[in-house]
């Protein structure tokens, strides 16, 4: 009798060890297994999908993923040292050099990479590189509007009173174009000119960036801001019929900061610091700027390749030649959060 | 001694240290988030009080306002409608009203969006109607605004109020409505002056449900341009990578949302509804005929109209639109079937939950258990991503403990046990919807008389045979209302899921958000086709519940 609970609780501990084991092996032990990365991304998997396809046709490698979109770097903070993150990948300068900022990554030295990439589009040290690139363009009426060239200041111009059509300015789109302005002017100037844009606006800031074009076939508005690969879809009619007559409806225009060029954000990668497949991250990274997944982005995604010498898709050439701002993208990131406050200040979506 | 039950006090102790567990489980998230908070300065707060809180607070003052009339007035009417009232086509509508609950709201934003735009498929039909020419010539008023925020959450969230408050009509006794018409009551009197003030303790839970969904609603308001405070939230996290700010403002409005609903319980306080011990004849609904019954399943089918029918016949149009296009998507029906096993083994655990909360303010009433229940309500007045990110700290620490353990056992290094796998999204599903668990299940509780467990506990029963042989078979409906309600919550939950999951895991609101958030909604129409489909067997089955409650 006496020795009966002592049995009892050590079988249970047993039984309890022998679970522990089984759940351990189920859900921990393939982050090390061989020939697969695990893949944390904030871009949508419809995006990437076909690039991870290549990749693993390619290289034999399997992709495990998982789409989170905000929160991403809290999670992989979170798990901490065990984190079964390889590759960390988003969109946005801001959320690259926050990664960073946070110590998820790890430096990279790869020849793939530096060949591939310019400069100025990742970084020295190789804790961040670009993948690919989108500007932030004007979208314009064809029927009431004859725009060849604009530059991102008119938009304050009172001639668009009532004419501008926009996404939430507290969108991390216009947050970055925002920050570029600021860089470019200084937070005063940004200020008034912000103030100018909402005065200008035809609807309250709202929708996502396709809404624009299709707001200026409803006639809501004659112009707009908005991504410029939203425009490869429609026109392409990969997004149906519909919005093959939204993205007729308008005609593209490269803006530019006075003095300078078209303000472009990125798609990247970094290697997390807890990397248990680093080879298998650094070989990803090294195949998503080779020109046959570059050309993925450009004509699946319809994005501006990292490498000069993949061509953007025709779609997207047709807007003219773009000539991304010279300011460095890490200025942009260092003034994202002025710009998102500035944004509150002027009451932008009110 | 041995031999006899423990005493009150101890069955008591039992059920207060179970309730304090549960709530700890609740409020681990919102200290971690406190933690969050305290760890940056308060140099937000001046920005925040010049520039973003008077708009965000009056937008969200008027989106509670317009939200909380209209799921009171179509949620309580419908289910006066449904009640006191039998006409053609009445058995329908009983469950046809539910079927809002089904689909997701910003769905219902993205799809009114569509429908609504000037050149959509309803203006263009107007201008061809009236032979005008452009969108120039004619438009509606914009959907995207405030007021269609208002008008698209009130027609999604109204079956919360329809279902609590059907329920208690349902089990109204006719003496009482009798009374008052005998006493001169018209038919407007009775409703207003009898049955509304007898069913206030369901539409306030209600009405609660729909607000805390209204104010921690992201993807509509943002959509459809309503700053709400929640999207301040967001837009302090997530382009000033601001977490401290973004915990601050989350805390600051949890601390409102607890006190409005004190508030609205210290209303009722000194008021009891319990009904009597013996079984109340039940109202006699009032037959209907030809134009008035017409006129009822009229008025009847507007909020199912507006709220599911159109939406959800968007959905087909663009469901056999791009299968037609580009084919059926590839492992959906397995996203489907790890959707409805994830949300299934959560609601199991939400319910016991909630039940165990629900009971323990029975049997042990006092400030411990009453505080206890209001604690585990919490996690819905938070929104997802910031309940997801208060779990994602304390989740970690705790898969780092497992994992040491593990590794000093055995050696062998392992991987993470809850984030690696679903048990951290059923935490969080737990967390978030035990609000909805325990108040649907409190409120069947309460309409059992105390008179049944005095008589029971009299007799020698202890009191978890009291719930088990009492209780039980006696709220049975309220539980599976309760069960079914978070069953399809889980389905849609979409938040905590996006951030918790483990790799290479979809549920089907991922899947749809994914082409949502690159700005092609319509190609998740499939997706969200499935979700809606997935969510009528439980919606369905809801309104049976219901209806055999008050029947059997």
């Amino acid at each position: 009798m006496t020795s009966m609970p002592m049995t009892t609780t050590s079988r249970l501990r047993r039984r309890s060890a022998r679970l522990l084991l089984i759940l351990a092996a189920a859900f921990g032990v393939h982050a090390a297994a061989a020939a697969e990365v695990n893949l944390y991304t904030t871009r949508e998997p419809g995006l990437i999908q076909p690039l991870l396809d290549a990749f693993t046709a390619h290289s034999g490698v399997k992709v495990n993923t998982v789409f989170v979109k905000d929160g991403l770097a809290e999670r992989v903070a979170a798990e901490g040292r065990r984190s079964p993150a390889d590759v960390l990948m988003t969109v946005d300068i801001g959320n690259l050099i926050d990664l960073v900022d946070k110590d998820l990554v790890q430096p990279v030295k790869s020849p793939a990479l530096e060949q591939a990439i310019p400069a100025q589009l990742r970084d020295p040290d190789g804790r961040w590189f670009s993948l690919s690139l989108r500007a932030r363009v004007l979208y314009a009426s064809k029927d009431r509007t004859d725009l060849s060239a604009f530059r991102y200041e008119d938009l304050a111009d009172p001639q668009w009173k009532g004419r501008i059509c926009i996404r939430s300015g507290l969108h991390p789109y216009n947050t970055a174009l925002i920050a570029a302005y600021i860089a470019h002017h200084g937070e005063a100037a940004a200020e008034t000119w912000l103030k100018g844009v909402k005065a200008n606006l035809a609807r309250k800031p709202g929708g996502g960036d396709r809404e624009v074009a299709r707001d200026i076939l409803g006639a809501l508005c004659d112009i707009g801001i908005a991504n410029s690969y939203y425009v490869g879809r429609m026109r392409s009619g990969k997004g149906g019929p519909e919005q093959q007559k939204w993205g007729d409806a308008i005609r593209v225009v490269l803006p530019t900061f006075e003095g300078g060029g078209t303000q472009v954000n990125v798609s990247g990668a970094a290697v997390a610091r807890h990397a248990p497949n680093r080879d298998a991250a650094v070989q990803l990274l090294d195949y998503l700027v080779s020109e046959a997944a570059q050309k993925i982005y450009a004509t699946i995604d319809f994005e501006y390749p990292v490498r000069a010498d993949v061509a953007a898709d025709p779609i997207i050439a047709g807007f003219g030649t773009l000539v991304p701002d010279a300011l460095p993208l890490t200025e942009i990131a260092r003034h994202r959060k002025a710009a998102s406050l500035l944004a509150e200040k002027v009451g932008f979506d009110n | 001694m041995q031999a006899n039950p423990p005493s009150r006090d101890q069955a008591g102790r039992g059920w207060r240290v179970a309730t304090g567990l549960i709530a700890a489980l609740v409020l681990v998230p919102v200290l971690a988030l406190l933690g969050a908070a305290l760890g940056g300065d308060a140099g937000l707060w001046p920005h925040l009080l010049a520039h973003v809180l008077p708009p965000t607070l009056f937008d969200t003052a008027v989106l509670l306002v317009g939200v909380g009339a209209l799921v009171v007035l179509l949620g309580t009417g419908s289910a006066w409608l449904v009640t006191a009232y039998d006409f053609r086509g009445r058995g329908v509508l009983d469950w046809a009203l539910l079927l809002p609950l089904a689909v997701p709201t910003y769905i219902v934003a993205y799809a009114y969006m569509d429908l609504l735009h000037p050149i959509g498929p309803v203006q263009t039909f107007v201008r061809e109607l009236f032979g005008l020419a452009g969108p120039q010539a004619f438009r509606l008023p914009e959907i995207r605004s405030l007021g269609g925020c208002v008008f698209v959450l009130g027609f999604v969230l109204y079956p919360y109020v329809y279902l609590t408050t059907r329920a208690l009509f349902l089990m109204q006794s006719a003496s009482l409505l009798e009374a008052a018409r005998s006493l001169g009551a018209g038919r407007g009197g009775v409703f207003f002056r009898v049955a509304v003030p007898l069913a206030r303790p369901a539409i306030a839970v209600g009405t609660s449900l729909a607000l805390m969904e209204t104010i921690n609603d992201v993807g509509a308001s943002e959509f459809l341009g309503a700053r709400t405070l929640t999207i301040s939230i967001y837009s302090t996290w997530v382009n000033r990578a601001d977490l401290a700010g973004a915990a601050q403002i989350a805390l600051a409005m949890l601390v409102v949302v607890a006190a409005l609903l004190a508030l609205e319980h210290g209303g009722r306080r000194r008021q009891r509804y319990a009904a009597s011990a013996q079984r109340a004849r039940p109202m006699t609904p009032q037959r209907l005929h030809g134009a008035a019954g017409l006129g009822a399943l009229a008025l009847g089918a507007v909020p199912v109209l507006i709220g599911f029918v159109a939406p959800t016949a968007y959905l087909v149009v663009e469901t056999i639109e791009r299968v037609r296009f580009a084919g059926f998507p590839s492992g959906l029906l397995r996203t489907a079937r790890d959707t409805v096993a994830l949300s299934g083994i959560a609601t199991v655990a939400t319910v016991l939950l909630g039940l165990v909360v629900a009971y323990a303010a029975r049997v042990a009433p006092g400030a411990w258990s009453r505080t206890a229940e209001r604690v585990a309500g919490l996690g819905y007045a938070l929104p997802g991503t910031v309940l997801a990110i208060g779990l994602l700290f304390p989740l970690g620490a705790l898969d780092g403990l497992i994992a040491d353990a593990g590794e000093r056992r055995f050696g062998a290094a392992g991987g993470l046990l809850l984030l690696g796998s679903g048990a951290a999204l059923v935490y969080a599903y737990s967390a978030r919807f035990l609000a909805v668990a325990g108040g649907g299940i409190a409120a069947g509780l309460g309409r059992v008389a105390p008179a049944l467990d005095q008589a029971a506990r009299t007799l020698g029963e202890r009191s978890g045979g009291v719930l088990r042989r009492i209780h039980l078979p006696l709220i049975r409906p309220a539980v599976a209302a309760a069960a079914l309600l978070v069953f399809v919550d889980c389905m849609k939950e979409l938040p905590a899921t996006l951030l918790l999951r483990p790799l290479n895991l979809e549920t089907l609101s991922t899947r749809l958000y994914a082409e949502a958030a690159r700005g092609t909604y319509e190609e998740g129409a499939i997706a969200a086709l499935i979700i809606v489909a997935a969510g009528l067997i439980p919606v369905l089955l809801l309104a049976r519940v219901g209806r055999n409650d008050a029947a059997g």
